[in-house]
């Protein structure tokens, strides 16, 4: 076995904080120093087997991870339903788990993840509000849904119920999140859009979609129902069977009624959907809005006077984790929330749990045209140099605080979840 | 042989029997009758958000029996089944009996036959999927249709439809209804045919009256083939329709990824016994035991 001298394996996790190796070890803080000299030598061992959806599992991240702390990543990337599956029933298949919070909220009961330690997370204090106090800034009104920060916390490292504030014990580090709405064809509509009812308009009979993910598709139509003035909900995260009812009523009207041309379950289903003008207003994401884009076709992530649907995510450890590849898990975690992973899910149109490190890996313009919501000075690329936006153009919704502080709810799992998902299947054979 | 004959035989004739059936009866008993019990079991089980546990509930059957959706879901399913069938008996009868009867040189029969085949070098799905640019609304078909003058708009209903699901499913399994049928047609003795030329018969009447019905084993494995696959389907249902038709398999599969495995069970279960009975009706019909 080849050995690495340990000065090497030191100087290249100090290129990484960005800083000579004195002062990489001072600022650096524990996860330098705090391990043992053997560690730098098995570390190269370590293999930690992540999964989670295509979003954030992408292969550049496990290039980046081999170079910068010398362990392997390995990735797959499923959808969503696949991946609460795989959190639930295979806990032996992964040692890190990239889920969405309302994932979590459902699979935690199943003792597949261990709380992490936030005293071991070195940005933990620079996480924004949102995933710590629920707060974006210290006025906001906390949404309604399953708010991140709701199931973020619980007692202590063996904790199965959820804290209902910050407890130094988290059940996922939160890396990833948006603000979703509703993306349009301006070009084939040609009227302003302004409000979620429009998804329902007979204007747009036949070129209309929604996502055929139960939990997210409800939350949607649910901001479509009440912007309609149809359904008045207590809690559009947690409705009661009734909501539930009405809710799906309205929209299987609106499908037996041609309404909807069809419905989407994959990110490139919604991007081809647009893309072809078989639909010219759905649910969809953000990054399916640059992809189409960047194929020069006009999109419009529309803000909608309502407010946004919104979800995040984060990276869960397994149970199984211990000794050398829990500390290992750490590191990664710790690298992710360093800034160059956070640089480049900005620079996607997603925002960074810790804006204020992934500023450091993006250009001015860049930070200034995502996050900000300031007009772009020249051409904004994404992470793979194709250029996403020409100067000039604004991000739709304008700024970071603009944007996360108009969510009207959280994607969510409801108390009444089975009979939800039993009116979703309904609606879908109706 | 002179050395058996002379011996007495180590294994009786019974026993010679079971040991030469034993690697199947192990096989079905291992890979599929274990997991059909497991299946009825786990159908009675009781399940929450994120796992299913031992119960003795009859919850999943009564919501099958008791739903709407069960209802309109089984019949759309025979629908598609029913239309599929039929498309893939006519086209796969028409060119099985070409290459059976109008092609006269084996190596040609050998040739064509392996043209059929061509389609399945490339997957499933991508035979599908490559429908969807084709059908669309600004797709190849809609702009040539409108190009031509035929008509004035885009059809809506090429694709997303319950056309399109059909379409996609003719393309994908004609080829099991033009096998099977295709072997019977070669086995029919062609002096068979003659003997009805000589006695006045018509091509036509040939047809109605020997080929047909001497064909019929094939059209009946061909049939169960379509069928069971038809009924079993989830994907092409979903792509080819926008996610907005259903299908029993797509209920299935949503429950699955939903982790509502006792649910999927019971569905599965239901399924099973209802393909298990258009089955037996179907060969009551024929014996195709006379094919095998």
């Amino acid at each position: 076995m080849k050995k690495i001298p340990l000065k090497a394996a030191l100087s290249r996790r100090s290129v990484l904080k960005g800083a000579a190796a004195v002062t990489g070890a001072a600022i650096g803080s524990g996860a330098i120093t705090g391990f043992p000299t053997i560690w730098a030598q098995n570390i190269k061992n370590v293999t930690l087997r992540q999964f989670g959806t295509g979003v954030s599992n992408l292969n550049e991240f496990a290039a980046k991870v081999s170079e910068d702390l010398g362990f392997t990543l390995e990735m797959t990337a499923l959808d969503s339903d696949s991946v609460t599956q795989r959190a639930a029933t295979q806990p032996k298949s992964f040692d890190i788990a990239d889920i969405e919070y309302w994932i979590c909220k459902k699979v935690w009961g199943a003792g597949n993840l261990q709380a992490m330690d936030t005293s071991k997370i070195k940005n933990y204090d620079k996480i924004v509000g949102i995933f710590k106090s629920g707060k974006l800034t210290p006025e906001s009104v906390i949404a309604q849904g399953t708010a991140p920060h709701s199931v973020g916390f619980v007692d202590g490292p063996n904790g199965k119920s959820f804290a209902s504030s910050e407890t130094g014990w988290m059940t996922l580090i939160p890396t990833i999140y948006n603000a979703d709405t509703l993306g349009i064809r301006p070009d084939l509509i040609g009227r302003p859009i302004s409000t979620w009812a429009e998804l329902l308009n007979p204007e747009f009979k036949g070129k209309a979609s929604i996502l055929d993910i139960s939990s997210i598709g409800i939350m949607d139509a649910a901001m479509v129902c009440e912007s309609m003035g149809e359904v008045t909900y207590g809690d559009k995260g947690n409705m009661t069977k009734e909501e539930i009812d009405k809710t799906m009523a309205i929209f299987t009207d609106a499908k037996k009624a041609g309404q909807f041309r069809a419905f989407w379950k994959s990110f490139d289903e919604s991007v081809n959907l647009m893309a072809s003008g078989e639909v010219v207003i759905q649910s969809m994401w953000s990054p399916a809005i640059t992809a189409v884009r960047s194929k020069g076709i006009p999109c419009v992530y529309q803000p909608l006077k309502e407010g946004y649907r919104s979800w995040g995510g984060g990276l869960g450890l397994s149970a199984n984790l211990s000794g050398l590849e829990l500390e290992a898990a750490y590191e990664y975690i710790n690298w992710y929330l360093d800034g160059w992973v956070g640089g480049f899910l900005m620079r996607q149109g997603y925002y960074s749990a810790v804006p204020s490190t992934s500023k450091n890996y993006m250009s001015e313009d860049e930070w200034g045209f995502w996050f900000e919501g300031k007009p772009a000075q020249g051409d904004i690329k994404n992470p793979f140099g194709k250029v996403m936006e020409k100067a000039g153009t604004i991000r739709d919704g304008g700024s970071f605080y603009d944007r996360m502080g108009a969510v009207a709810c959280w994607n969510a799992v409801m108390d009444e979840n089975k009979y939800m998902v039993r009116k979703w299947n309904e609606f879908i054979a109706a | 042989m002179s050395v058996e004959g002379r011996k007495r035989p180590f294994f009786t004739a019974e026993q010679v029997s079971w040991i030469l059936v034993a690697p199947l009866l192990i096989i079905l008993l291992f890979f599929l009758f274990l997991p059909m019990l497991t299946l009825i079991q786990v159908s009675f089980w009781d399940y929450n958000e994120w796992t299913f546990f031992p119960a003795f509930i009859f919850d999943n059957y009564v919501y099958i029996f008791t739903s709407n959706v069960t209802f309109a879901t089984y019949w759309k399913t025979i629908q598609l089944t029913l239309w599929t069938w039929f498309f893939c008996t006519v086209i796969g009868f028409t060119v099985a009996y070409f290459l059976a009867f109008h092609v006269r040189s084996l190596t040609w029969q050998i040739a064509l036959f392996l043209l059929c085949t061509i389609p399945f070098w490339t997957s499933n799905i991508i035979r599908m999927i490559s429908w969807i640019p084709f059908l669309g609304r600004n797709g190849i078909a809609n702009s040539a249709l409108l190009e031509v003058g035929l008509i004035d708009a885009p059809l809506e209903w090429l694709l997303f439809s319950d056309f399109a699901v059909v379409l996609a499913f003719v393309h994908l399994f004609t080829l099991f209804m033009v096998v099977p049928v295709f072997n019977t047609m070669m086995r029919i003795d062609k002096s068979l045919i003659e003997a009805a030329r000589d006695a006045g018969a018509s091509g036509f009447r040939i047809l109605i009256e020997v080929i047909l019905p001497l064909a019929k084993p094939g059209i009946m494995i061909g049939s169960i083939f379509v069928v069971t696959l038809v009924m079993g389907d989830f994907i092409t249902v979903r792509f080819m329709s926008g996610g907005q038709s259903t299908s029993v398999g797509r209920v299935i599969s949503n429950e699955i990824a939903l982790l509502q495995y006792p649910a999927a069970a019971a569905n599965a279960v239901v399924l099973l016994a209802t393909v298990t009975l258009i089955i037996a009706v179907m060969v009551r019909y024929v014996d195709i035991r006379k094919e095998l």
